[in-house]
């Protein structure tokens, strides 16, 4: 039997109310893929990882994420959002961020089990954050804090990995040594990374998606100029293709 | 057990309820502050007068009122928050002015109770009973022992609601058990200083906490402390002056919050150039 790719999204459609932010949008990763999802703001990125995850229901269109239901593959992925959603000034440690990685397994009352502290350590050692375990989340960098998000999604243990703009708040160093690390994660779980930074995330990804509204391109290479041009010039192109 | 003589026994019965009333308000008083929720736990406190204007009106005990509607008043607040997010402040001050209103013509159909109107609004600690007291360590038991079974999913939900979604825990359930717990430390604030002081006894300690802890659960040792120390000098005070306890009590939760804010204030004025 042929394995279920791990996302596979079929002329799927949404809009909030009456406006329209996806339509007939067809995507399919295989396991072990590394994905990047570019496009220009208010393209539908962030609307597409909310579907995945199930937070969002489509309009039209299907979503088999591990060959389920978004809402039942859940616990399977890790996700990385791009606000935290939480305030900044919240009473809680970088350890008991990580943690709550691990909920949804076993028993809600008393306190974690063995399993999921051990599971945190080693998570925090991966992302380079054991020496901030004890460290109040207020009290961190915009790198440290992207770096505990992703540890965070590594305690649930996920086959896939999802991440809104994860550069969005940190300078140029950081960002390398995110996808660094991010590249070694994917030696074992899908990643999809969604950015408006297409020449960035081209070096790392195995193939880019680009999507302003639906997927207007699906190339293996590097990106070029033409794509970018197609992407964010939309006066420029007009100006070249009036034939259309 | 009297400590004091017997003339002063009330104190100590007063004493003992601000204390108890405390350790609620510091564990519920902490999740508020730091969800941001004041209007919200507002809403709650002031429809507790409908509650207590109906109960006194069927000649019920007024606490049985009080804790029916806000109990009421939360779930359905809740409801209002998860269905309706965009009307959510005009909805909770429609509860507020609602619950209160109720009270009011409930207390003025009852002969011989208006005067207590007063009692209920800004609070006589110095009338609590001393079967009281057994309902008041009751409804903190409930509270201290609901928040340390489900610290975990308490805390996610608190934190990060859409995190705790994604890992398959009942949001909802939880976010409604929290507004109930919330109402049933509202109830147990309002015996101690009235309702309408309740809101600053249960985010002023947890809000001055708040700058000294890095863990929700400190937060809230430290905040039922604070309360302890602020709920016992007031009534302390109120005592020798003689002044109404309420207002004195809040009067020096206040100060200390001013105090505590201005102090930390100062060092980084003294940094700029």
């Amino acid at each position: 039997m042929k394995r279920a790719p791990a996302i596979q999204v079929e002329n799927l459609s949404f809009a909030y109310g009456d406006l329209p932010v996806l339509e007939g949008v067809d995507l399919e990763v295989s396991e072990g893929e590394f994905l990047g999802i570019v496009g220009p703001n208010a393209g539908g990125k962030s609307t597409l990882l909310k579907l995945l995850l199930g937070l969002l229901k489509p309009q039209r269109g299907r979503i088999r994420i591990l060959g389920t239901t978004p809402e039942k593959a859940r616990r399977l992925i890790g996700y990385v959002p791009q606000h935290p959603a939480f305030a900044r000034d919240f009473p809680v440690t970088v350890e008991q961020v990580v943690l709550m990685g691990r909920l949804g397994r076993g028993r809600l009352w008393g306190g974690y089990a063995k399993e999921d502290h051990a599971v945190a350590r080693r998570v925090m050692e991966e992302a380079e954050i054991a020496d901030l375990a004890q460290r109040p989340v207020g009290r961190l960098s915009g790198g440290q804090l992207q770096r505990v998000l992703v540890a965070r999604a590594l305690a649930c243990e996920p086959r896939i990995l999802l991440l809104d703009e994860p550069t969005a708040n940190i300078d140029l160093r950081v960002e390398n040594e995110l996808f660094d690390l991010l590249r070694e994660l994917n030696q074992r779980m899908t990643i999809l990374v969604v950015s408006h930074d297409i020449a960035f995330i081209s070096r790392y990804v195995h193939r880019v998606a680009c999507l302003d509204h639906t997927l207007v391109c699906h190339t293996t290479g590097e990106i070029d100029a033409e794509t970018i041009r197609q992407l964010y010039g939309g006066e420029v192109r007009a100006i070249h293709h009036h034939h259309h | 057990m009297n400590l004091l003589p017997e003339p002063y026994a009330f104190l100590q019965t007063a004493l003992a309820a601000g204390l108890l009333a405390s350790i609620g308000c510091g564990v519920m008083g902490s999740y508020v502050v730091v969800k941001r929720i004041g209007y919200l736990a507002g809403g709650i406190a002031h429809s507790v007068l409908g509650g207590m204007g109906v109960a006194v009106y069927l000649g019920a005990a007024p606490l049985g009122g009080a804790l029916a509607a806000a109990i009421l008043a939360a779930l359905f607040i809740g409801w209002i928050k998860l269905r309706h997010q965009t009307h959510e402040d005009t909805l909770i001050g429609a509860v507020w002015a609602l619950g209160m209103s109720i009270g009011v013509i409930f207390i003025a159909r009852t002969p011989g109770y208006a005067a207590d109107l007063m009692g209920y609004l800004f609070g006589n600690i110095l009338l609590v009973s001393p079967d009281q007291l057994g309902r008041l360590t009751a409804l903190d038991a409930l509270v201290v022992g609901f928040v340390l079974v489900w610290y975990r999913p308490f805390l996610a939900v608190a934190f990060d609601e859409e995190f705790a979604r994604l890992r398959g825990l009942p949001v909802t359930f939880f976010y409604l058990l929290f507004l109930c717990l919330v109402a049933l430390s509202v109830v147990l604030l309002v015996q101690v200083v009235g309702l309408i002081l309740v809101i600053a006894l249960l985010t002023l300690p947890a809000a001055i906490a708040a700058r000294h802890t890095t863990t929700l659960g400190r937060m809230m040792v430290l905040a039922s402390a604070l309360g302890m120390v602020f709920t016992s000098a007031g009534i302390a005070l109120s005592y020798w002056w003689d002044l109404p306890s309420g207002p004195v009590i809040i009067l020096v939760a206040g100060s200390a919050y001013l105090a505590a804010t201005l102090f930390s204030a100062l060092p980084q004025k003294r940094l700029r150039p």
